[in-house]
């Protein structure tokens, strides 16, 4: 079953529409990747999921049309947000960045749980009382990672990622998310530039263009497609 | 010399009602970035409050102030949901002027229920002609050591609730990061409903502290917020240490140095008491040309 489907979605800034009617879908465990350009609407399409924007369409988050739900409630349905630039907040130290992170909870896990994240980052633990401002930025990339992953969420929604970080820090990163989603079986969609981590990690994937889904199939058929492997493999 | 010790003892007093009112400002400001024009008129209220409760009523003077402050807490919450929320709040010029308003209406307000006369207010702390101690010849009164002790326990407190609770932590990403906070799950509408909540609870104390340094009327608060607007300014809009040692700056340049500068600097003998808005005044220009994020203030870089 289809744990996020969008149908048709619309989004606007203001008078201008972003996003002309978009379909997608994201099985249970799943890893599916969002390809385009800047400005083809990727981000616009993860804040409509999390009614950060003007939407119209259907959102179903297993089965519930989420579209009109505060942000605040949606996360407390099971997603979570790592948005374009980390999102961290700066002015908190490392170590309540994950606390709020876990804002939605009310179990007593929490404190188990930032050891498991500082565990499995430890360049996190070294700076836990740090401000998070002062982190570089691949750490503070880690950073909203393990904060959205506090939440304990169902679906991670990762917003270019890899944008503005070493090769070398991309590489742990994705390696990251492929066993967040396979130890833990988290549901994540990710929409990127670059391509080729992307599909490493991803089973299927779409590519956006100007606001409209101009091609979807599973990884292996992306990468094998002339236009996408022009547009975003180099190759 | 005993002179000086106790103007700056009156100083440090004065300046530490100017710190929890400019805390109070700071609170509001950290999570918005809004002056909010109307809490010297909350504080005004919770004074009179304060004296319904505590003068009218009989109950004891801590208890009505308390009591007043947080009566001004509910009516703060009130006015947050009904006439800041539904404007957008990085459009601030409506907002500000909307502080304004309730400001003046809070004033029209107390001058038709509780008249237009002032009315003296007594210390919750022993103010009688001999309640002080003596030191090298200086009467330190405990009305004013005791204002001392509750700038210092409201601020211990605000650090408590601010590092310590779940909202203080939620309060504080909201202040970091209003987008992000949403994407944790706070609810930024709730959130900052309790920062005014918390902040009017300031002022309403302050109100009740300083009203029996000035009598209570309507406007006896307007002066004090200017004071306290320059604490702020000077200690760096967003930093609560910062509001209070600003505050307590301030208190010294009011009381010891503004007075010393006039007796024993030649040709400033015209700087009356009566001036010491203007100083204020002067202060925050020159700390917005020179330092616009004060002395504890945290300048804000966009990474871009």
């Amino acid at each position: 079953m289809s744990v996020l489907e969008i149908q048709d979605v619309r989004a606007r800034y203001g008078q201008i529409e972003a996003l002309h009617g978009i379909n997608l879908t994201v099985d249970e465990g799943e890893v599916v990747v969002v390809l385009g350009a800047n400005g083809a609407g990727k981000t616009t399409t993860l804040r409509a999921i999390c009614g950060m924007v003007s939407t119209s369409g259907t959102v179903n988050l297993h089965g519930t049309n989420i579209v009109g739900t505060d942000t605040a409630d949606i996360v407390r349905m099971g997603v979570a947000h790592v948005p374009q630039g980390r999102g961290t907040f700066p002015e908190l130290s490392v170590v309540d960045n994950l606390n709020v992170g876990a804002y939605v909870r009310k179990d007593k896990e929490i404190g188990a749980d930032i050891d498991k994240w500082f565990e499995i980052f430890p360049r996190l633990a070294e700076r836990r009382t740090q401000l998070a401002g002062s982190l570089s930025g691949g750490e503070q990339q880690m950073l909203a990672v393990a904060r959205a992953m506090m939440s304990r969420p169902k679906v991670l929604l990762l917003d270019e990622p890899s944008l503005g970080l070493a090769p070398l820090i991309i590489d742990d990163l994705f390696k990251q998310f492929a066993s967040i989603n396979a130890e833990l079986g988290t549901t994540m969609l990710v929409v990127e530039q670059n391509a080729n981590l992307a599909l490493g990690i991803a089973s299927r994937g779409y590519v956006i263009e100007a606001g409209e889904i101009v091609l979807s199939g599973t990884a292996e058929e992306l990468r094998n497609d002339d236009g996408v492997r022009a547009a975003y493999l180099g190759v | 010399m005993s002179l000086f010790l106790q103007r700056m003892i009156e100083g440090l007093s004065n300046g530490a009602m100017y710190g929890v009112v400019a805390v109070s400002l700071v609170i509001i400001f950290k999570a918005t970035t809004l002056i909010n024009f109307a809490q010297g008129g909350l504080a005004m209220f919770g004074a009179y409050m304060a004296n319904v409760f505590a003068i009218e009523q009989g109950l004891p003077l801590i208890v009505g102030i308390l009591l007043g402050a947080a009566v001004m807490a509910v009516v703060a919450s009130g006015i947050e949901r009904v006439l800041i929320r539904p404007f957008d709040p990085s459009n601030h010029l409506p907002v500000v002027l909307i502080t304004f308003g309730i400001a003046y209406i809070l004033q029209a307000v107390a001058a038709w229920k509780f008249g237009t006369e002032f009315k003296s207010f007594p210390s919750p702390f022993p103010s009688g002609p001999t309640d002080h101690i003596e030191i090298a010849g200086a009467r330190l009164r405990y009305e004013r050591l005791g204002v001392v002790l509750v700038l210092i326990i409201m601020v211990g407190l605000v650090h408590l609730i601010l590092n310590r609770t779940k909202i203080g932590l939620a309060f504080r990403a909201v202040s970091s990061n209003t987008e992000s906070a949403k994407l944790v799950g706070v609810k930024t509408g709730r959130t900052l409903n309790f920062g005014w909540a918390l902040a009017a609870m300031f002022g309403g104390v302050a109100g009740g502290l300083v009203a029996h340094f000035t009598q209570l009327d309507s406007g006896f608060m307007d002066k004090i917020l200017i004071f306290s607007f320059a604490a702020a300014t000077l200690g760096g809009l967003d930093s609560i240490n910062g509001a209070v040692i600003g505050g307590l700056i301030i208190g010294l340049v009011e009381s010891p140095i503004q007075p010393m500068v006039r007796d024993y600097v030649p040709g400033f003998h015209f700087l009356t008491s009566d001036l010491a808005l203007l100083v204020a005044f002067l202060l925050i220009l020159g700390v917005l040309l020179v330092k616009p994020a004060g002395l504890f203030g945290t300048t804000r870089v966009e990474r871009v």
